[in-house]
């Protein structure tokens, strides 16, 4: 565990285990709406023992970092990059899933120089979210946390299997999000569905980009990420099957395996 | 408004935690009856040594049948995850070590089974954890008794023997107001009466050897974990939030979140003090779990039933059942229970301890034996059977009498249970 400071505000990140050395590359993993560092405790325990520095970061006003809320994508993004000089670096791999994505794919389009590398799991240039969802969100009914679970997981995950033995993803989820404050998860959604720079942030980025997909997210459809094959130059696929919008915590292994071959053969 | 699918108890009682086999399609869950796991390569040995990467090692600390059965029972209790154990007590064992260590001190239900007040009362304390006991139904008396020590409220959800309720929304308030969680023993409700986590409980602990096997046929415990208690805002808890040298330092609250306790739970709990559940047992309670709802609405009902026919037998001096008008929780039973108050309950027998032992003796359906959440109608005298180590002054705070007669109703016909009864009674006379 690490605590950072970023415009004046204390910032929570976990080091997968293992605390940050400088002379290691930066990889930091960036969580998505209304979750926290800990739904990368297996990738980021990975690779801390394999050759990085880690940090999964409590976004602002997530978990345990202080507030406020980014009100937008671009907004996240620059903090982002301020996040990386905070930790000491130049440069740093970014790994984002689902909102987290949209904000890693924005900071490489807006800080090229800061980024080595973009990897994104669930990734899209849009991700428009059903009135629904964001109607309860902003009403503070629970309901917006039982459908990011119907919606977030694929059906083979509502019935478990889950790769930690004992553990109960759908229970999981649906805590995590019942913990993050009161009109986190309505500020999240509204910030991706207002997000309209997806198609031209993907033509900015100049860095190797993977994007990790499951084959079962109706979240983030496998369309919705056409943009990002056509306008990123170079971009690598792995698609794990079976999986949802949720994939890093249905099939943590599978998107260690597609990070790992990634990250070795840059 | 947009409806969130997600599959409801009785689809989840039948399927969770388990896929059809993918090398040969069993579509029941396979019997893994092997200690150990063979790595992919040293790498992802390391890796799962590491807690990097996730499965099995060895059998003692997790297994693919039990897995499939803990995911199930998580899933029905609400929880984010359970683990299962060779019986009830080591997960109670489990979740204490756990949690504490020498010198911290644990508030509890007074009104407790035999075993759990023993464990507390008499052995635990040679290691250094003592218990403040409680009268379950005292809220004021579960605030007192708690010191800057204390680590665990705990009790059950129907106290053991005379189904005491406690309020659980209130103690659970007092308990979360000293930063301790609250864990219930929800073996006599199983979650189809009662959701714990519903009501504000942290952690759930089952007796899986009971009505969710339903059988008699396997030993077993599971300890789930609500995922909600804030660990490290309570600061109370060393074991998840400091450092742990045996995983280079980890820190399991900031690592791992809301799973953090059953991590914690398994990879020192099972690994160093063992207690796992095999896997043929792990099976043969899972069969139970796919028929836990219907069979719990049958106890539930041939108990009503069998209530009402004692209320009129002149033999009878007092029924013990919370949806009586005159139990003392009777209100709070409703509220909490509507479904039932499950199939276990104390009566008292006319003649005491001599007209016990006259109705035990006739009775011919029912079973005489030391168990409860049984298929089969079951009957014990807790004063000279599972409570006797307890001293008359505990068992008269624990509201255990000896002329007390606990009935464990199975799913029979009603009717022939009501007749062996009726037997039994006319012989307690003689």
């Amino acid at each position: 565990m690490t605590e950072l400071l970023v415009r004046g505000a204390r910032v929570s990140a976990s080091c997968g285990g293992r605390e940050p050395d400088p002379s290691l590359p930066l990889l930091v993993f960036v969580h998505g709406a209304a979750l926290d560092r800990t739904c990368w405790q297996l990738q980021s325990r990975y690779f801390a023992f394999r050759g990085f520095s880690v940090v999964a970061v409590d976004l602002p006003g997530h978990g345990r970092s202080e507030g406020p809320l980014c009100a937008s994508v671009e907004e996240y993004a620059d903090w982002l990059a301020e996040l990386v000089e905070a930790a000491g670096y130049h440069q740093a791999h970014l790994v984002g899933h689902s909102m987290g994505a949209l904000i890693t794919l924005e900071a490489a389009a807006r800080h090229p120089g800061r980024i080595s590398s973009l990897t994104l799991c669930g990734g899209a240039a849009a991700i428009p979210v059903h009135p629904g969802l964001l109607s309860a969100a902003q009403n503070g009914d629970d309901i917006a946390y039982r459908l990011m679970a119907s919606w977030g997981h694929s059906r083979r995950s509502h019935l478990g299997g889950h790769p930690t033995p004992g553990l109960w993803m759908m229970g999981g989820s649906i805590r995590l999000w019942e913990r993050t404050p009161p009109g986190v998860l309505a500020s999240d959604l509204a910030a991706c569905d207002r997000y309209r720079r997806g198609r031209e942030a993907a033509r900015q980025v100049g860095c190797p980009t993977l994007l990790i997909s499951g084959s079962q997210d109706i979240m983030t459809p496998n369309r919705s990420a056409n943009p990002l094959r056509n306008g990123i130059k170079t971009l690598a696929e792995v698609t794990i099957e079976d999986a949802g919008h949720i994939m890093i915590v249905e099939q943590p292994d599978r998107v260690i395996d597609a990070l790992d071959g990634f990250l070795t053969g840059l | 408004m947009v409806d969130p699918k997600l599959l409801n108890f009785d689809t989840l009682s039948v399927h969770a935690g388990q896929h059809p086999d993918t090398d040969h399609g069993a579509r029941a869950v396979p019997i893994y009856q092997t200690t150990s796991y063979v790595f992919r390569d040293v790498d992802h040995a390391a890796g799962l040594f590491n807690l990097e990467r996730q499965g099995h090692i060895y059998s003692r600390i997790s297994n693919p049948t039990v897995a499939a059965l803990e995911e199930r029972l998580a899933a029905l209790e609400g929880g984010v995850g359970a683990i299962a154990t060779s019986s009830g007590m080591s997960a109670l064992f489990l979740a204490i070590a756990t949690l504490m260590s020498a010198g911290d001190h644990i508030v509890s239900s007074s009104a407790l089974y035999g075993g759990a007040n023993n464990l507390l009362a008499t052995t635990l304390p040679r290691f250094g954890i003592t218990t403040t006991f409680v009268n379950p139904r005292d809220t004021d008396g579960f605030r007192a008794a708690i010191r800057p020590e204390t680590r665990l409220v705990y009790g059950e959800t129907l106290g053991n023997p005379g189904l005491e309720i406690m309020d659980v929304e209130a103690v659970s308030a007092v308990a979360h107001e000293s930063g301790v969680p609250l864990m219930l023993d929800n073996t006599f409700a199983t979650p189809v009466l009662f959701r714990p986590f519903e009501w504000g409980v942290d952690l759930s602990y089952h007796s899986i050897t009971k009505f969710i096997g339903g059988h008699g046929v396997a030993i077993g415990g599971a300890l789930v974990d609500s995922g909600r208690f804030d660990w490290t805002a309570s600061g109370k808890f060393p074991t998840l939030t400091e450092p742990y040298p045996s995983y280079h330092g980890l820190r399991f609250a900031e690592e791992f979140g809301t799973q953090a306790f059953l991590i914690r739970a398994r990879v020192e709990g099972l690994r160093d003090f063992g207690a796992p559940l095999a896997p043929q047992n792990a099976f043969y309670i899972l069969q139970g779990t796919e028929t836990l709802g219907i069979r719990m609405q049958r106890h539930v009902a041939n108990t009503r039933a069998i209530v009402e026919y004692l209320s009129g037998r002149e033999e009878v001096s007092w029924i013990s059942y919370p949806e009586l008008p005159d139990h003392p929780d009777h209100d709070r039973a409703a509220r909490l229970m509507p479904d039932g108050c499950g199939a276990i309950f104390a009566f008292g027998i006319k003649g005491g301890r001599q007209a016990g032992r006259k109705f035990i003796k006739k009775l011919k359906i029912f079973s005489h034996l030391a168990n409860v959440g049984d298929a089969k109608s079951l009957v014990i005298h807790p004063a000279s059977t599972t409570h006797a180590t307890m001293s008359s002054e505990q068992l008269e705070k624990a509201g255990i009498g000896e002329d007390l007669i606990r009935l464990s109703i199975g799913l029979e016909d009603p009717d022939d249970l009501i007749d062996d009864l009726s037997s039994a009674l006319r012989a307690s006379r003689k």
